[in-house]
C-alpha cells in the first residue's frame, strides 16, 4: 500500500537511503544517520506522507558485525492517522565499543519522542544530540552501563544498597544469585553471543 | 473580640515568592505506587511537573532474549495486569505474522471474545479506580463487582484470574470450555446493569462532573504528536481505533462503533471508556454467536504447535517434537516484524527480531501507557494541585507496561 513512502524517500534523499525492504508488509528504510532529522522532518511535512504520530523508537544491538557496519540500530516506527500508512526507519550508529553512537534528536519534530529517546539512551546507550533533557528514565542515575546492549551480562546486579554479608547478618544466608549466568537460556545456547552468531 | 479578617488588605499580606517543590509519589495512593511527580508549585498552581517512572522496571526485554519464544507469554501477562489477555493475543499475533500463520476461525472468534472481556476488565478498573480516588467509593465497589464477574469467566476458561498465560503461538492453550458461551450470556447483562448503576451515581453528581470537566484537556493535534493512542486519543476526537482502521482477527466482520470525545478532557476520557464497555459487550455477543462449537483451535503446524498430550505419551515422533519445541523452542523464521493490536490503552505493538533460532533476538514492546504518561506533564502544568488525581487516574497508567 505504502510503497509510495519508500519511493518518495528514495527520490528526495537518493544515496542517503542505504537500503529499503518491505518484508512481512512492513515498509522499512535504512537511512544514513547524518540525514536522520532531515528524513523525520520530510516525513512529517510532506503532505502526501503526513506522518503525524511517532509510534515507537528502540535500539537493537548487533555486536560483532563486520567493521564497516555500525553496531547499534536505532529503529523508529511512524504512523499517519490521516493517511493510515506506516513506515519503519532505521539508522545504524556506533562502532564495536559504542564509540560515536550518536544521532540527532528528533524531539522538535514530534514531542512524543522525548521519553522514547531518553529510553533508548538509558537502555541501549545511543546519545541524542540536541535532546533537551537526556536523563535516564527507567534506571536510576547511579546505574552504570546500558542493560539492553547484548554485551551487558543478564546476571549482573548493581544494588544501590550493598547486599548484606553473612558476618553482618550473623547467620548463614544461603544466598543464591538472582539470576544465574545461564539461567533461563534454552538448551544449547550460551548467555553471551558468539561473534559468528550474528 | 472583633473579626480577625476585617481590616486585612491583600496588599499587606506577604506571600512567599519562592516556588515550592513537592514530591508526589511513588508511595502515594493516587500514583498507583509506581510514578513519582516532582512539582514546582506557585501557591496551589502547578508551574512545572517532572514525571518520573521506572519504579517497576523489571527488564522485560532483556529477559525475553534468554528464553524461547513461548516463554515470553508469562512475561507479557505481567506487563498489563488488568488486561493480560489482550497482551497474550497481541504477542501471539506478532509471532504468527513472523511465521506466516493464520489461526483457525474458531480460535479467532475465541481470541476476540476473550480479548474484549479483558477490555471490559481494563475499563472497569480504570473508571472505578478513578472514581474512588475522587472519593466515590460505592461505584468503585460496583465496578469491581462487575470486573469480578469478568474474571470468573476468565478463570473458568484459563484456570487463572489474572495472569492467564493462555495465548500460544498458533492457537490457544485450550479449546473453549463447553460452558463458555452460556457464562458470557449470563454475565454480560449483569455486568452492564452494575455499570449503569455506578454510572448513574457518578454522572448525576455535580461534584464529580465539576472535577472532571475541562480538566486536563488536550487538543487532537497535540495528542497525536505525543504519540497518544487508545481511549485517551479518541477522547480528543480522533477516531483512531486499530480494530477499525487496520482490522485484525475478525474485527472487520463484527458490527461496533468507535466512540469519540470532543474536548479531550478528563470527563471525555471517562465517557469514552464507559461507551467502549458497551461496544465490547456487543463484540463479545457477536463473537460467541459466530464461534463454532466444534472444530480445531490450533493451527496444524508441527513446527510451532505442541502435539496432543496423548500422542506425546504414546508415540516417539510426538515425544521428540514436544521435546524439541520445549527445549529448543519453535524456530521462528529470520526477519523483523512490527505487529500492532488495540490494547486496553491503545496501540499495543510488538517489534520482534528473529535470527532464525528458538530464542528471540530482540523483543520490543510498544506499550501505549508509556507515550501517554510521557505527555502527562502537558496536562498538569498550569492546573491546580488537586487536578492531578483525576487527570492521572483517567490516563490509566499501568506500571508494568509503562516501565517495561
Amino acid at each position: 500500500m505504502s510503497e509510495l513512502v519508500l519511493q518518495k524517500l528514495r527520490e528526495r534523499f537518493g544515496t542517503a537511503i542505504l537500503e529499503t525492504h518491505s518484508d512481512f508488509g512492513d515498509d522499512t528504510a535504512v537511512v544514513s544517520p547524518d540525514h536522520w532529522k532531515a528524513v523525520c522532518e520530510f516525513l512529517r511535512d510532506d503532505p502526501s506522507l503526513d506522518f503525524d504520530m511517532p509510534i515507537d523508537l528502540c535500539g537493537v544491538d548487533y555486536p560483532g558485525r563486520p567493521p564497516a557496519l555500525p553496531r547499534m540500530e536505532v529503529v523508529m516506527h511512524l504512523y499517519s492517522v490521516g493517511k493510515g500508512h506506516r513506515v519503519r526507519i532505521k539508522a545504524r550508529v556506533g562502532d564495536e565499543d559504542m564509540e560515536g553512537a550518536e544521532i540527532d534528536s528528533a524531539t522538535s519534530v514530534w514531542p512524543g519522542l522525548n521519553w522514547l529517546e531518553r529510553e533508548v539512551w538509558d537502555m541501549s546507550g545511543v546519545r541524542f544530540r540536541g535532546h533537551p533533557d537526556l536523563r535516564r528514565i527507567l534506571m536510576y542515575p547511579e546505574f552504570e552501563g546500558h542493560p539492553l546492549q547484548r554485551t551487558y551480562p543478564a546476571d549482573r546486579t548493581q544494588p544501590l544498597v550493598p547486599y548484606r554479608t553473612e558476618e553482618e547478618a550473623g547467620l548463614p544466608l544461603n544466598k543464591i544469585a538472582p539470576f544465574g549466568a545461564d539461567e533461563g537460556m534454552p538448551f544449547g545456547r550460551q548467555s553471551t553471543p558468539q561473534p559468528d552468531d550474528v | 473580640m472583633e473579626a480577625l479578617d476585617v481590616d486585612l488588605e491583600e496588599g499587606e499580606l506577604e506571600l512567599p515568592a519562592e516556588p515550592m517543590h513537592l514530591n508526589m509519589g511513588p508511595s502515594h495512593p493516587a500514583m498507583h505506587g509506581t510514578v513519582r511527580i516532582v512539582l514546582e508549585l506557585s501557591g496551589e498552581t502547578i508551574v512545572k511537573a517532572d514525571v518520573q517512572i521506572g519504579y517497576l522496571h523489571r527488564g522485560f526485554e532483556k529477559m525475553c532474549e534468554r528464553g524461547t519464544w513461548a516463554q515470553v507469554f508469562p512475561y507479557v501477562d505481567r506487563l498489563n495486569y488488568v488486561s493480560p489477555m489482550l497482551n497474550n493475543v497481541g504477542y501471539a499475533l506478532a509471532v504468527e505474522k513472523l511465521c506466516g500463520l493464520v489461526v483457525p476461525d474458531r480460535c479467532q472468534w475465541y481470541r476476540m471474545a476473550l480479548g474484549e472481556l479483558a477490555r471490559l476488565s481494563d475499563h472497569l478498573t480504570c473508571n472505578g479506580a478513578m472514581a474512588m480516588e475522587l472519593g466515590a467509593f460505592t461505584p468503585f465497589l460496583w465496578f469491581v463487582k462487575a470486573r469480578e464477574m469478568v474474571w470468573d469467566i476468565l478463570e473458568e476458561e484459563t484456570g487463572a484470574r489474572l495472569t492467564h498465560s493462555f495465548g500460544r503461538v498458533g492457537g490457544m492453550a485450550k479449546a473453549p470450555s463447553p460452558d463458555f458461551k452460556g457464562l458470557c450470556r449470563a454475565a454480560l447483562p449483569k455486568i452492564l446493569g452494575l455499570v449503569e448503576e455506578g454510572e448513574k451515581m457518578l454522572l448525576k453528581n455535580r461534584i464529580f462532573i465539576d472535577r472532571l470537566e475541562n480538566v486536563g484537556a488536550i487538543s487532537a493535534a497535540e495528542a497525536t504528536a505525543l504519540g497518544w493512542t487508545g481511549p485517551c486519543l479518541r477522547a480528543t476526537g480522533v477516531p483512531y481505533d486499530i480494530r477499525k482502521a487496520h482490522p485484525y482477527l475478525k474485527y472487520d466482520e463484527v458490527d461496533f462503533d468507535v466512540p469519540i470525545g470532543t474536548k479531550g478532557d478528563t470527563l471525555d476520557r471517562f465517557l469514552v471508556r464507559l461507551a467502549e464497555i458497551r461496544q465490547a459487550k456487543r463484540i463479545i455477543e457477536q463473537s460467541i454467536d459466530r464461534m463454532a462449537d466444534e472444530g480445531p483451535v490450533n493451527c496444524d503446524d508441527p513446527r510451532v504447535v505442541l502435539p496432543d498430550k496423548t500422542d506425546v505419551y504414546t508415540t516417539i515422533e510426538a515425544t521428540i517434537q514436544h521435546f524439541k519445541l520445549i527445549m529448543e523452542g519453535a524456530k521462528v523464521p529470520k526477519g523483523e516484524v512490527y505487529s500492532y493490536t488495540e490494547g486496553g490503552n491503545g496501540e499495543l505493538g510488538y517489534y520482534l527480531v528473529s535470527d532464525g533460532t528458538g530464542t528471540p533476538y530482540r523483543v520490543r514492546i510498544r506499550p501505549p501507557c508509556f507515550q501517554v504518561t510521557g505527555g502527562l506533564h502537558r496536562l498538569l502544568e498550569g492546573r491546580m494541585l488537586a487536578d492531578i488525581v483525576p487527570t492521572f487516574g483517567s490516563l490509566n497508567m499501568i506500571g508494568g507496561e509503562c516501565d517495561h
